[in-house]
Formats: structure tokens, C-alpha cells, sequence
């Protein structure tokens, strides 16, 4: 288990090095000058100058890819060209926006999704199994855009139920500790604010849990239904077993494996960003922080935000991979 | 073994399960057990409610993008811009809702019969708000962290650019000197007059930062702004919220009337006139022409327009044939339907531009007349400059790809100008790089035949119009154009050294003569840019340059 451990480890270092490779030759592919994007017209010539022999983008690009890894491996994660902060103390938080609104929003699309699947499945062919699974189909090709401006319009603004944008009431703002505010608000004990919180979670997290609850829902269903024919499913009924601990102990188990896979490869794609949501309900997360930093051609901060991504992307494929030996004790890592 | 993981997994779910169920539970609980009507007035009332309780003293802004940094003296955007406009104070500023030029922390200035030498008294008492004194030393501090390349206080990745475009570059500062005559008296010693000067030194640009909090925040200052303005820096949430508190100790008598202002970034329009509607914001940048309607139509809404002082204009590469030939150029003029454009696509927000320049703007030509929407005359100059059946090539016409305030939307405008070409035998394809590409391609002049762009004044100067984006000293740079003429570069360095506004006004209308005649460009539009606000929040002055003050603003 431990060497498995190590070599996943190590197996981590050339991706990583491959990613930097492959952002690092895009970036400099697409056209675009930083120096004019990010001083704008109203700069000098002679400031632009100077910024591009700043950033050594007057260098050749091998060079500049040297000179990158270099302070990389110093553990200096640059600094952004528009803001002029380091990115290390910049994306923080951004990150942690974006790390709640994930959890939320897989949360629901767990949620919902596993249980749609697994009573579609139950109750193959039935009304609820056709309904579900054209919510589904619907679900998956959904406009994340479309879909949020609708539950603005209809939750906010004629139902007033719920608010529109942003992580918290401004005018009672969350003492930030983790950046994490629905952890933050149990620290402080302010249980109104943590209700506030979780009320500008939930439009957000729907818009975004959307497609992969379909998902989820189709994988979950397809893979219970190879499950339930199997004929241990046919002992354990024949055993006079009830229909609810069936399906939801024994089948389930043996199906969880793939919807494992794609509750992780979803999580995964959550937390790269998610542009389109974070743009819509005003979450400062890091989709919008990279999105912009593209727009502007701000390179340090595109490399080391998608370099960041890619980790955290490749951590929980490992920990999905952990997670198959637990609950099915026929794989094992050696 | 195999009961633990499958235990552990259980627990796993069924965590999800509650948390999830949790939050469902909740939502549902609130709507169900109180039959439906006292929750819908709870859930928002958390959020609108204390609204209306305490937005008496709380302004709460929602704006589009978010500030690149708080240092005004490191950006030029106008997000940024907007912010330091709250924390600092210059020298001089301009009149709220005009370009002109009024004292600030300078109550009252000389300058010499020669134009070289500049004397300002300063206002005296005045703290800034980490609790040191302002006076001409600090002036001196600021003034030379900006011109001295070898600046401690220019901190890394730093560099001053309005300082470098409106007062010279490294090599070329006009401003020779600065001295503290005494604590409340500071000099400017000039190598050159230079006629906007005053206008200049008013930029928010130029607002006067403490020298003690430079020091001591070192690269941090961009952060954590001092200065002495209305509003003092509480706190910074990138791309979400900054948060500003009253400066009590205000110099200037009974202002902010606000106790606190948070500006918010809320990229999407929609999303922003929906939290607007909602209670969650009081102010909102940048309403889209398409809402106006139901802005129009809620009696608790308001709309705010923006004096019109930008441009937006179609500009021809003069590199290429036929476009060197000024015929065509003309011909093109004439085929442009600026009327139905405006009632298309500003929704009647604008007004059609005849000049380089806004009409608000002193120096404005008012006897230049446009080239009238006229398809015969046009068709009559193409075949002038040779072409009777209209141009043989495909023309590429480079439509902007994102919103500006003086062009919401670039690609319909292009269209309906497309639509109108194709009528005098003009054909063109439309292309719209990502904005990056766009600004790239247009400066190298290559790719496109005639493109579209705009600008918004700086500082209340025609200089900062006609030549920035016109002369060909701007080449390359903001003159895409690659339009080059003479005798237009004399006129506009001879009205640069001139210090008398009436000569000045003169040369400039001289200037858009030349311009109108070469027509380098097609200037479209002049817009309104739009906000709405609160119909009970008062005391917003909207400024020409788009950076308005929020200290006069208070509720009814």
C-alpha cells in the first residue's frame, strides 16, 4: 500500500512537469501582448518596453521556460502582471470560494443524483425512471448561463426567497478566518450569518451541480441495473431480504465503483472553476480570477493558476483511486 | 476488514446524505412550516430587509469589473481609478459633473508670466488618515516617487503610468522640479510649459498618498491605500468587495455624509440590474440600453446618465488600399447610418458624433458638419476614386468583441454597418478576435482594413484626444490608423505649448478641420453611459470622466 503510495507519488512529478510544458507553449502560442493588454491604451510605449523586458518576454522562449521553472522550483509562484501581488498570497481565497461552492454543489449532485439513479433502476421502466432520465438528459445539456439567470429571476427577484449574488451579506460581512465562510460562521458561533451563507449557496450550487447530478443520476442508474441482475442480488432476495436493504446495501455497494469515478472526475472539473457560474452569481472564485488573467494575458498568474488546478485535479483522481480499495476489497495497491 | 470499509462507506453517505438532506430540509422547512408567507418575507429580509433598515448610512455599489490595484498612481484603469478617487485627494479636482478645474488640497495656485513655474497654497490642517499631517513635503515625496526612476518607493512590477503619459517619459518630464517653498506652500518648476498642466495635476492619478504609510507598507501600499480623502480603506475581497469607512476627520465640513461604502464586483449586467431589484445593491455602473425600459417602469428605481465624453469611431488602416485614398474614405462616411444605429443598439443613449472629440469638450468645433447619410453621394466618390461598382475585395472590418461604455454591443453595430456598405457595393467580412488579439492586431495594422474602437477622456483636455489618438507621434500606438498628416501635427504641438485657452480652443477647432476633411476615421457615436440607483438615494453627481465622488451621496 505504501510503496503504491510512493509510486503514485512520484508518478505525480512528470504530469505536473508535462503541464507546465504544455500551458506554458499554449500561453505563448495565442497572440495577445501582455504589455498592451494589461497597460491599456493609455500607457506609454516606453512603459510597455519596459514591463515586456520586465516579464523577459524579449527573451528567447526557452529561456523564459528556464527561467519560469526556475523560480518555481524556489518555490516563487510569480506575480501577477495586472494586480502586481504575489499569486501565492492572491489565489487563497479565491481558491477557498471556490472550494466551498464545489463542496455544495457536488454535495447536491451527489445527493440527488445517486438517488435518482438508484430508484430509476429500482423501478426500471416505471414513470418515475422515464421522468427522471429525460431530467437528466436535460440536465446535462442545460446552459449553465440560461439556467442561473432563471433561478435569479424566479428566486430572487420575483419570489424574494433567496439572494441573487456573492457569498454573504455585505452589510453584516463573515469575519474571514478560513475564507471558507460557512466554516468561519460555526467558528464565530454566528449562527444568523451561517443561514445567510448557506442561502447564497444554494442557487449558485444548483446552476452548477446541475450537469453533474445528471450525470451522475445516468451513471448510477446503468451501473445498479448491471448490478441487480447479477445473481447475488437474486440470493439476497430469494433469502426474503426487503426490497429497501437490497438495493440500498447490497447493490449499491457493488455499483458505487464507477459513480465513484465520475462523482470524482466532477469534483475535479468543479474545482478548476467554474467560469460561467462564478460570472453569473458574482462568486470571487478561481475560475473568474484565471478567466481574467486570460483576457488580460497576465502569464504568471494563467501558469501557476492552471499548474495549482492541475494538482488539485490530479490529488483526487489518487484519493478516488484510494477510495476503490475501501469499499471494494477485490482491488488492492501493492 | 471488510465490515469496517463497509461501514466507513455508510457513514460516508449517509453524511452526505444528512448535510445535503440538511440543506434541503432547511429550504423546504422555511417555505413549508410557516404556510408559505411569513417565510418568503423572512428569507429576503435577512438580506433586504436590514436593507432598508440601514442602508440610511450604508451605500452599497455594484460595478462590473474590480480594481487592478488601490495605488492610483500605478493603474490606469477606471475601475481602479474609481476606488482611489474615495481614499485620495490631489492637488486640484475637477468640478463635480464638469472637466474643469477647481482647488482641493491646493486652495489657490500661481503660475509664472513665463508658464514655467507653478506656486500652490496648500489647504492648511489637513491629516491624512493613518493620523500624519499633510503638507508640501509630502507633496515633494509623491511627486518624486513618480519621476525617479531610481525610486526606493517604486516597488516591484510598479510602474506610473499616467505620470509618464501626461508629464513625459524618462528623458522628456516636464516637470523639472518640485519644491517645498514651506510647510504649506509648494513649487513646480516646469522645462516646458505645458498648456492642460492644471487639468493634469487634478487627475485622480495624481492623488497624494501619505509618505509615511509608502514607507512603511512598502509593496503592500497597493493594497492598503492612505490618503486624505473622504473615505478611509477598511478592506479588500478581490474580485468580490472593498470595503470603505467614513474619514471623520474629513476636511471638508459635513462630508461623507455615508458612514460606509462597499463596492461590489458583479461582472454579469443582468445579474447586477437582478441584485439591484433584489435590495442587495444601491448603485449600479453600466446599466445595459435593454433594461432601461424596466428600469423605467419601477417606480423605485431611478436613472443616472453620465454626461457623454468618449468617442467611439470606426477608423480606417490608412496602410492599405483603398483606404489611402481619402475618396473612399469619405464615400464610406457618407454610408453610415448613425441615427438608426443609435435608436438600434443605444437604445436612443447617444448622440451621433461629428468630431474626434465630445461636443461637452471646450474646443469642440460646432461648424465642422458631418458627412450626411447619403448612399448616392457615396456612391458618386467611389466611383471618383475609380471604383463605379463599388470596391473589388472583400473588406475586413474589425468589430470589438467586448462591451465598453461607448459600445455595448460591437458586432450588431457592425452588422447594421455591413448591411449599409453592401448597398454602395462594399463587401465586407466582420471578424472579432478575443480582446487581447483585437488591440494586438489593430496596433500592427496587418490583419484589418477598417476597425472599431473608442475612448473615454482622461483629464478634460481636447489634447488628451485629438493628440493621443490622432497624431502621428501615436503611431504606433493608440493612432491605428497610421494616419499621419503635418500640418495637423504642428497645429497640435503648437496648441501643447500654448497657454492661452482662447488660442488654444482655436488651434484645436483648426485641427478638427483637418481631421474632418482626411477622414481618417468614422466617428459613430458619443454615448450616456447609464446607472440606475436607489429612486431614494440622492446626492450623486455624475461625472464626465466616470469617477464620481461618493461622499455627497446620502438617502432620503
Amino acid at each position: 500500500m505504501n510503496s503504491y503510495l510512493i509510486k503514485r507519488v512520484m508518478v505525480l512529478i512528470p504530469v505536473l512537469i508535462g503541464m507546465t510544458i504544455i500551458v506554458f507553449s499554449i500561453i505563448h502560442a495565442i497572440p495577445g501582448d501582455p504589455a498592451e493588454t494589461i497597460l491599456g491604451q493609455k500607457a506609454t510605449e516606453q512603459s510597455k518596453q519596459a514591463l515586456r523586458e520586465q516579464l523577459g518576454l524579449d527573451k528567447p522562449w526557452l529561456q523564459q521556460y528556464f527561467n519560469y521553472m526556475g523560480d518555481l522550483l524556489q518555490g516563487d509562484l510569480g506575480t501577477s502582471i495586472r494586480t502586481k501581488t504575489p499569486i501565492a498570497k492572491e489565489i487563497m481565497p479565491y481558491l477557498a470560494a471556490t472550494l466551498e461552492l464545489t463542496a455544495a454543489a457536488m454535495l447536491f449532485a451527489t445527493f440527488v443524483g445517486v438517488n435518482a439513479g438508484i430508484l430509476s433502476a429500482w423501478k426500471q421502466n416505471s414513470w418515475f425512471d422515464y421522468t427522471s432520465m429525460i431530467i437528466a438528459l436535460i440536465g446535462v445539456s442545460m446552459p449553465i448561463f440560461w439556467l442561473g439567470l432563471m433561478e435569479q429571476m424566479i428566486f430572487a427577484l420575483k419570489l424574494h426567497w433567496l439572494p441573487s449574488i456573492g457569498r454573504m451579506d455585505q452589510r453584516d460581512p463573515v469575519e474571514s478566518i478560513t475564507n471558507l465562510y460557512v466554516i468561519d460562521t460555526i467558528i464565530a458561533g454566528r449562527w444568523d450569518q451561517l443561514w445567510t451563507v448557506i442561502k447564497h449557496l444554494i442557487l449558485p450550487s444548483i446552476a452548477l451541480g446541475t450537469i453533474p447530478m445528471a450525470i451522475i443520476a445516468r451513471m448510477t442508474r446503468s451501473s445498479m441495473l448491471e448490478v441487480m441482475n447479477s445473481d447475488y442480488i437474486r440470493t439476497a432476495k430469494a433469502k426474503g431480504l426487503s426490497q429497501f436493504l437490497v438495493v440500498y446495501k447490497h447493490a449499491l455497494k457493488n455499483s458505487l465503483i464507477p459513480v465513484l469515478t465520475v462523482v470524482g472526475l466532477q469534483t475535479g472539473a468543479l474545482l478548476g472553476g467554474a467560469v460561467l457560474t462564478e460570472t453569473i452569481f458574482a462568486w470571487p472564485g478561481v475560475g473568474r480570477y484565471i478567466f481574467e488573467a486570460i483576457s488580460s494575458r497576465d502569464y504568471p498568474v494563467i501558469q501557476t493558476g492552471i499548474l495549482i488546478i492541475a494538482f488539485i485535479f490530479v490529488v483526487i483522481n489518487l484519493l478516488v483511486d484510494l477510495l476503490y480499495s475501501a469499499i471494494d476489497p477485490r482491488i488492492q495497491y501493492k | 476488514m471488510k465490515k469496517w470499509s463497509s461501514l466507513a462507506l455508510a457513514a460516508v453517505i449517509g453524511l452526505t446524505l444528512t448535510l445535503s438532506g440538511c440543506g434541503g430540509n432547511n429550504n423546504a422547512g422555511t417555505e413549508g412550516n410557516a404556510g408559505g408567507n411569513t417565510a418568503a418575507t423572512n428569507a429576503p429580509q435577512t438580506d433586504s430587509g436590514s436593507a432598508s433598515a440601514s442602508t440610511q448610512d450604508t451605500l452599497i455599489v455594484g460595478r462590473g469589473g474590480d480594481s487592478a490595484s488601490l495605488d492610483p498612481a500605478i493603474v490606469t484603469d477606471g475601475e481602479s481609478l474609481k476606488i482611489a478617487h474615495q481614499v485620495f485627494d490631489s492637488l486640484l479636482e475637477y468640478k463635480p459633473g464638469t472637466s474643469e478645474v477647481q482647488a482641493s488640497l491646493a486652495d489657490s495656485w500661481e503660475v509664472s508670466a513665463d508658464g514655467l513655474t507653478y506656486t500652490f497654497k496648500l489647504h492648511p490642517g489637513v491629516k491624512f488618515h493613518d493620523g500624519t499631517d499633510f503638507n508640501a513635503e509630502a507633496v515633494v515625496f509623491n511627486f518624486t516617487r513618480w519621476s525617479d526612476p531610481n525610486s526606493e518607493f517604486k516597488f516591484e512590477g510598479d510602474s506610473f503610468d499616467y505620470y509618464d503619459s501626461m508629464f513625459g517619459p524618462d528623458g522628456s518630464r516636464v516637470i523639472k522640479e518640485v519644491k517645498a517653498v514651506d510647510d504649506s506652500t509648494v513649487q513646480f518648476i516646469l522645462n516646458q510649459p505645458q498648456a492642460p498642466f492644471l487639468q493634469n495635476i487634478a487627475m485622480t492619478s495624481f492623488g497624494i498618498a501619505s509618505p509615511t504609510a509608502v514607507k512603511e507598507k512598502k509593496e503592500n501600499f497597493k493594497n492598503e491605500p492612505v490618503g486624505t480623502g473622504p473615505f478611509k480603506f477598511v478592506e479588500w475581497k478581490r474580485n468580490d468587495a472593498i470595503t470603505l469607512d467614513k474619514n471623520a476627520d474629513y476636511w471638508k465640513e459635513g462630508l461623507p455624509k455615508m458612514n460606509k461604502v462597499i463596492v461590489r464586483s458583479i461582472p454579469d449586467n443582468s445579474a447586477r440590474f437582478t441584485a439591484l431589484q433584489n435590495g442587495e445593491i444601491d448603485l449600479m455602473e453600466d446599466l445595459s440600453p435593454d433594461d432601461l425600459s424596466t428600469l423605467e417602469g419601477n417606480s423605485d428605481l431611478q436613472k443616472i446618465e453620465r454626461p457623454p465624453f468618449n468617442v467611439a469611431y470606426l477608423g480606417f488602416n490608412l496602410q492599405k488600399a483603398p483606404f489611402d485614398n481619402v475618396k473612399v474614405r469619405q464615400a464610406l462616411n457618407h454610408a453610415v447610418n448613425k441615427q438608426a444605429i443609435i435608436d438600434a443598439f443605444f437604445a436612443g443613449q447617444a448622440q451621433p458624433a461629428v468630431n474626434p472629440m465630445p461636443p461637452s469638450l471646450w474646443g469642440y468645433n460646432d461648424s465642422v458638419q458631418d458627412y450626411e447619410y447619403d448612399l448616392d453621394k457615396a456612391k458618386a466618390l467611389l466611383a471618383e476614386a475609380g471604383y463605379p461598382d463599388g470596391l473589388p475585395d472583400t473588406v475586413t472590418l474589425y468589430a470589438m468583441p467586448v462591451s465598453r461604455p461607448y459600445m455595448p454591443d460591437g458586432k450588431k453595430v457592425a452588422e447594421a454597418i455591413q448591411a449599409d456598405w453592401e448597398k454602395i457595393g462594399v463587401k465586407t467580412v466582420i471578424e472579432s478576435p478575443e480582446w487581447a488579439t483585437y488591440l494586438d492586431d489593430t496596433k500592427a495594422g496587418e490583419k484589418d482594413d477598417i476597425y472599431m474602437l473608442g475612448w473615454t477622456g482622461d483629464n478634460g483636455d481636447p489634447d488628451n484626444f485629438l493628440y493621443t489618438l490622432l497624431d502621428k507621434d501615436a503611431i504606433p500606438g493608440n493612432n491605428r490608423s497610421f494616419y499621419a498628416n503635418e500640418e495637423l501635427h504642428t497645429v497640435l504641438i503648437n496648441a501643447q505649448k500654448e497657454t492661452d485657452q482662447a488660442k488654444r480652443s482655436d488651434l484645436y477647432k483648426q485641427a478638427q478641420e483637418i481631421i474632418k476633411a482626411d477622414a481618417p476615421w468614422i466617428p459613430l457615436v458619443h454615448t450616456t453611459p447609464l446607472l440606475a440607483a436607489k429612486a431614494n438615494l440622492k446626492g450623486y453627481v455624475p461625472g464626465p470622466t466616470g469617477t464620481e465622488y461618493y461622499s455627497e451621496v446620502y438617502f432620503e
